[in-house]
């Protein structure tokens, strides 16, 4: 029965394309609007999983949890972009880079200190426990299944906010064009502060729909931020629908290459080859692949339409 | 570059007689500690030269420089492991390697400007770091011991011999700090920056700049990777946290705190970096509390870099 091991791991592959998408949004967003390199995005994400963990703790509940987290992680993205970003904007690369670093440095420490260093567990309510058959003898963790539907709804409303809303298409003006968007009246402050805001609660839904299974932790941020870079990157700094494509291909190939790699290497190396360039290779392909796509399309898969990205 | 003198020579002079007076400052006040401490200023000084030889001069904002202290760094641990404590075959495998990796990676990032080079330089050494993570054999996480120092086969080098060692390091910094300046006044520096100003109009004279960036690129990786070699015999350990992408982002910031684009502003970053975090982390262990907000400030604040604050003007001008 090797293909219900194929599907199970090209639905994990789905599933971290989806906490992936769900930090790219945000991060895309950011970078195609404001010019901002934001290396703190991967801490939002550990404090959503964080402040959300605790509202679970305290509610008893991770559904009002989570409902309770957006407006927090909104009201915390609004605060530091306000507090610490907003003076960056016209700041050069090289600035922008290193004040997020040292934000992460400082975020960081405080949940360290807040939290304390051995991180926090949040359990799994038990209506989500559980496993879902899914036909021809497949079975899936109820959870998981939950995470990927929560991410397409999200990824679905993100797009009808973009695509088809006032709100939406001064998002995408700002991202085409910043100058002009203001010129004719934009007020670009708020702007930028609002789409900061959903950021940082798309980062922080990621970190706290993924704390039920590997628990929330210092730092956890950093490696999900790199993946988010290259998904962008591969996507096309600024587009959302880059993004998405770009997030379920990375977390698939990821995800596939971990299991089966090894497999596929054996049909044409020595068993003893196999298996030690197997899990070198596989931790590898992700970035092979976006040197791949980059050596033929510098500018990811989906530029968006009109923005002056590489000047 | 004929400039008045300004206190930024001055306390750049003090340093670098500082480095040459270590050990014997040290055994007078007998806190040998300083000798350690010192050694590894010095050895990020030269990797903070050699990230500075790209983004100070060319303008290429590398956030994964700290691969080639890996790789030069695992060079010496790998063969070591195997054996092979030959500095002979040590030290070209490591300059090889880290040629070989910086002129594929050049090949790929300078295709690309701005936000997407930056991230693309972390994602690739993200890949190398995790290539040294997924190594068994090799110790993983846990890094690998070397047991024996780089064997030079002579009486004079002697690694083991920590004065030795010591001054081999000062020695290979003064290197650096010397072909630095001589790269950037020649002509070579000269369209690596006018690159970095103004591109589009290097090329309309007729200069290749692809290739002067490129060099530049695999020139920073080997002398990085010198670094990644002295490290690793100073410590006698090599680890994936060596070329961690929080290494890379201490590298920048050095160079940007003594001042990016100037001679010894790297040194002095690199000072000031290492003594600041020292003294902080003897305060309190949460010291990054108070370190994270510090780089904001100097971001926005302090431009320029203590070299900027000293009066230093930068090559560019």
């Amino acid at each position: 029965m090797d293909y219900v091991l194929l599907i199970e791991q090209l639905l994990n592959g789905f599933q971290l394309g989806i906490i992936l998408f769900l930090m790219a949004a945000g991060l895309t967003l950011v970078f195609g609007i404001m010019d901002l390199v934001n290396l703190a995005h991967g801490s939002l994400f550990m404090i959503g999983a964080f402040v959300g963990g605790t509202l679970t703790l305290v509610t008893d509940s991770l559904v009002l949890g989570a409902v309770l987290m957006v407006p927090a992680m909104f009201a915390i993205g609004v605060l530091v972009e306000t507090i610490a970003l907003r003076t960056l904007y016209r700041r050069s690369h090289l600035d922008q880079v290193l004040a997020t670093f040292g934000l992460i440095l400082f975020f960081n420490e405080a949940t360290r200190l807040i939290w304390g260093p051995e991180g926090l567990a949040v359990p799994l309510p038990d209506f989500l426990e559980g496993t879902v058959a899914l036909g021809a003898g497949i079975t899936y963790p109820l959870y998981r299944v939950v995470i990927i539907v929560i991410g397409l709804l999200v990824a679905l409303g993100l797009y009808l906010l973009v695509a088809r809303t006032r709100f939406g298409m001064l998002v995408r003006a700002g991202a085409s064009n910043r100058e002009m968007a203001g010129a004719l009246g934009v007020n670009i402050p708020v702007l930028f502060s609002l789409v900061f805001g959903i950021g940082a609660v798309l980062a922080g839904l990621a970190g706290l729909i993924i704390t039920p299974i590997t628990q929330a932790a210092i730092g956890m941020g950093e490696d999900v931020l790199i993946l988010a870079f290259v998904v962008i990157v591969i996507g096309g700094i600024g587009s959302v629908r880059g993004a998405f494509v770009a997030a379920l291909l990375t977390g698939i190939i990821d995800t596939m290459g971990r299991s089966f790699l090894d497999v596929v290497l054996l049909l044409f190396l020595p068993p003893n080859a196999a298996e030690s360039a197997g899990p070198a290779l596989s931790s590898m392909l992700i970035y092979i692949l976006m040197a791949g796509i980059l050596f033929f399309r510098p500018q990811g898969l989906f530029p968006p339409r009109g923005a002056t990205a590489a000047p | 570059m004929k400039s008045q003198l300004t206190p930024a020579h001055a306390v750049s002079a003090l340093l670098i007689a500082l480095c040459a007076a270590v050990p014997y400052l040290a055994s007078a006040l007998d806190e040998p500690f300083y000798v350690i401490v010192f050694a590894r200023i010095m050895i990020w000084a030269i990797a903070a030269i050699s990230l500075n030889l790209i983004m100070g001069f060319g303008g290429m904002i590398s956030f994964g420089h700290a691969v080639y202290l890996g790789i030069g760094g695992y060079a010496v641990g790998i063969l070591a492991f195997h054996d092979i404590t030959s500095a002979w075959i040590q030290l070209p495998a490591a300059i090889g390697l880290c040629a070989l990796v910086a002129l594929v990676f050049g090949v790929i990032c300078l295709r690309t400007r701005g936000i997407y080079f930056i991230m693309i330089t972390l994602a690739l050494a993200q890949m190398v770091f995790f290539l040294s993570v997924s190594a068994e054999r090799y110790g993983s996480d846990d890094g690998l011991n070397i047991l024996w120092r780089s064997d030079f086969g002579s009486g004079i080098v002697d690694l083991e011999d920590g004065a030795v060692m010591y001054y081999t390091i000062f020695a290979v910094l003064m290197g650096c700090l010397f072909l630095q300046w001589r790269m950037v006044v020649s002509r070579f520096g000269m369209v690596l920056r006018a690159s970095q100003s103004n591109e589009t109009r290097v090329q309309a004279v007729g200069i290749p700049t692809y290739r002067y960036r490129l060099a530049a690129f695999v020139i920073a990786g080997v002398m990085c990777g010198l670094a990644g070699f002295l490290q690793a015999n100073l410590e006698r350990f090599v680890s994936p946290d060596m070329m961690n992408w929080h290494r890379s982002g201490e590298l920048i910031l050095m160079t940007v705190l003594g001042g990016t684009a100037t001679l010894f502003g790297p040194l002095v970053g690199a000072v000031v970096f290492l003594l600041l975090s020292e003294m902080l982390s003897t305060i309190t262990i949460h010291w990054h509390l108070l370190f994270g907000p510090f780089l904001i400030l100097v971001v926005l604040f302090a431009r320029g870099g203590v070299m900027g604050l000293l009066g230093s003007r930068t090559t560019r001008d």
